[in-house]
């Protein structure tokens, strides 16, 4: 199996996009010239011309409803927001527009447009830069979300995301792009089934994008102490493949929900009601969460990490859940 | 006026009435039958401001796009949409345009290219930007014509778009219907600049002003902005100014204004002016117009009809079409 960067993955991936489909182009803030603020178009204006490279304005809202515009239009445009944080200059677009036309407008209009952002805390940005607000958009009937949690779904997950008619937005957590991991021979065939990334029959671990593999850190240590964790990669939040999740959770019968976003109203408390809604005779202790503490996401390293999910959390939460009804 | 090959003055100029007093007429049936509790939601009337429609809509082709507001009955009217598919459309029955999803704040019709109904104000600006890039990347000789108010020139969105098409030289008229009032604030109170038109200096882009009471003035100054675009120049701010007789939505204390005001631009009627005028100029005989309101009597009638008889959504349709292929 080939090694690669989630980077070189996503870039992989674009690269692909632009190849195949002619009507395919991008654009967003410093994606041409400065090569994207996570250098994942990086060459890409040399390669493939400003026509399709397109380097906008600062102007999310313009950009993002440009984007609407030219998928009506008949073309695939693909959107860069550089961060989710900046999505909330982009949000009316968003929400009052790619999500509501096909309904409001009896169904005369389809809005293929995918975007992907940047998300996710940990590299001392501080609270304007590390959100976690995917849930957001999960909320949203009229969008779909996914969000690839590894290399090969960062290499093939936007290539199915192009070939849906409705709008898709795509989170990358920021600090996966330099992490390197295996690519499979088999490219993922279906956008929204959650994946089991680890089997175990003590407890379900259910988790998505950058948290993925703290899970699976903690997963190894548990595993010395006898521990067998089941890790589920939900792959698509909205919509969510709770199959998966209630499958696992007939063999494990506990849960823990592993989530970046802010507790209050996050989509570990829409995992746990659908948990609590058709699993619950299933269950042998409560469900539990691991999200971030309830603060606007500090600078300082040690009070960045305190506020973060990490795998110490994520371990000593399964451990007590296991200690409770045993 | 402008006339192209064939078409006489006389022809041209019962055209452009026609479509004002269609507007008219249907606007008056829809105030009726909001009293009568058929129309709900929010109803915002056009009465006033039909020679905007009138003279700038039949400029633009078939191909041709239009992304437009909340206050978008004229508009679809001369677009083309027929009365009976908007009626129904505001009763909210399925024979509506957009099967009673949208009511009177989203009209949408694919195949004469109208991409609504936009009801948040300024969100219209970007998506028809997006349309003529699309149009511009594609090769496709057309023209968008975004349409909003005075009050949509406020929002940053309407700078976004205004800088992004003047820098990608996009084929897009931003005309925006300047009737005032932004809801009840006024132009002075809601402005710094309240000459719109002179905003498109600051990013190098076309404009001029229009008196949007004057069905003739704006026909001629909408082929300028037409022809402007059609000959590569980039896109054009056209403004026009206008004037709504009726309160914001169907009812409002109108506090912001006063009924001098209000009667004072009600001499400007655009219809009675240019009634008036092809009158004075012996291109609208009595008859002529008698006929005119007779046939759009019938037609307003018929709109009611297909409304009434129009059947309701299923209700097991609710969750159709939020998504193309639901996951």
């Amino acid at each position: 199996m080939p090694r690669m960067t989630y980077r070189e993955a996503v870039r992989s991936a674009l690269r692909e996009a632009l190849q195949t489909n002619p009507r395919v182009f991008l654009m967003g803030e410093d994606i041409g010239r400065y090569g994207g603020a996570y250098a994942c178009s990086k060459g890409f204006l040399d390669e493939f011309g400003p026509e399709r490279i397109r380097d906008t304005p600062l102007c999310e809202s313009t950009f993002v409803g440009a984007g609407i515009g030219a998928a009506l239009g008949g073309m695939r445009p693909i959107v860069e927001i550089m961060t989710v944080n900046f999505s909330l200059l982009a949000l009316d677009q968003i929400v009052n527009g790619a999500a509501t036309l096909r309904h409001m407008s009896g169904g005369q209009f389809s809005v293929p447009l995918v975007i992907r952002m940047a998300t996710g805390g940990g590299r001392q940005l501080a609270a304007q830069h590390s959100h976690s607000l995917e849930v957001w958009y999960a909320h949203i009937p009229g969008i779909k979300v996914v969000a690839p949690a590894t290399v090969t779904d960062a290499r093939y997950m936007l290539g199915l995301a192009l070939q849906e008619p409705d709008p898709v937005i795509v989170f990358e957590h920021a600090l996966q792009y330099p992490m390197e991991g295996n690519l499979d021979e088999s490219p993922p065939q279906d956008l929204f089934r959650a994946a089991v990334r680890r089997a175990g029959n003590d407890v379900t671990v259910v988790t998505y994008g950058g948290s993925l593999w703290k899970c699976l850190q903690a997963a190894d240590q548990l595993a010395e102490q006898g521990i067998q964790a089941e890790v589920i990669d939900l792959r698509s939040l909205r919509p969510l493949d709770m199959d998966t999740v209630l499958t696992s959770l007939k063999k494990t019968h506990r849960a823990v929900i592993v989530d970046e976003g802010w507790r209050t109203c996050s989509l570990a408390a829409e995992i746990s009601a659908q948990i609590m809604e058709r699993g619950f005779y299933d269950l042998d202790a409560p469900v539990a969460r691991v999200c971030s503490a309830e603060v606007p996401i500090p600078y300082a390293r040690h009070l960045e990490e305190a506020a973060l999910p990490r795998v110490e959390r994520i371990v000593a939460t399964i451990k007590e859940l296991l200690a409770h009804h045993e | 006026m402008v006339t192209t090959g064939a078409i006489s003055a006389r022809e041209q100029s019962h055209g452009l009435l026609r479509h004002m007093l269609r507007i008219r007429r249907f606007e008056e049936k829809s105030a009726e039958l909001y009293s009568a509790g058929k129309i709900r939601g929010f109803l915002h009337l056009y009465i006033g401001e039909e020679a905007v429609a009138a003279g700038a809509i039949p400029l633009l082709g078939a191909d041709d796009a239009i992304v437009s507001t909340y206050r978008e009955h004229g508009h679809a009217l001369v677009r083309g949409m027929s009365a009976g598919t908007i009626m129904a459309e505001m009763y909210g029955k399925a024979n509506g345009c957009s099967r009673g999803r949208g009511g009177s704040m989203h009209l949408f019709d694919a195949a004469l290219r109208f991409y609504g109904g936009n009801a948040i104000v300024a969100g219209g600006l970007p998506v028809a930007v997006g349309l003529a890039l699309a149009d511009q990347m594609q090769g496709h000789p057309r023209v968008t014509a975004c349409l909003f108010g005075d009050g949509a020139v406020d929002e940053g969105e309407f700078h976004e778009s205004l800088n992004l098409s003047a820098l990608w030289k996009l084929p897009v008229v931003f005309l925006c219907e300047n009737n005032l009032y932004a809801m009840g604030t006024a132009l002075e109170r809601h402005e710094a600049q309240t000459q719109i038109y002179a905003k498109a200096d600051a990013y190098g882009m076309a404009s001029a002003i229009v008196d949007g009471m004057d069905v003739l003035a704006v026909h001629q100054a909408m082929q300028v902005a037409v022809d402007h675009i059609r000959a590569g120049k980039g896109p054009y701010l056209l403004e026009a100014r206008t004037y709504r007789f009726r309160a914001h939505s169907m009812y409002d204390a109108e506090l912001y204004r006063s009924q001098d005001e209000v009667n004072e631009w009600k001499h400007r009627d655009p219809i009675t002016l240019f009634t008036t005028k092809l009158q004075q100029e012996s291109l609208l005989t009595d008859a002529e117009l008698a006929e005119m309101e007779a046939q759009i009597a019938a037609e307003v009638a018929a709109a009611v009809a297909i409304a009434e008889a129009g059947p309701w959504e299923p209700v097991e349709d609710l969750l159709k079409d939020v998504y193309t292929c639901p996951a």
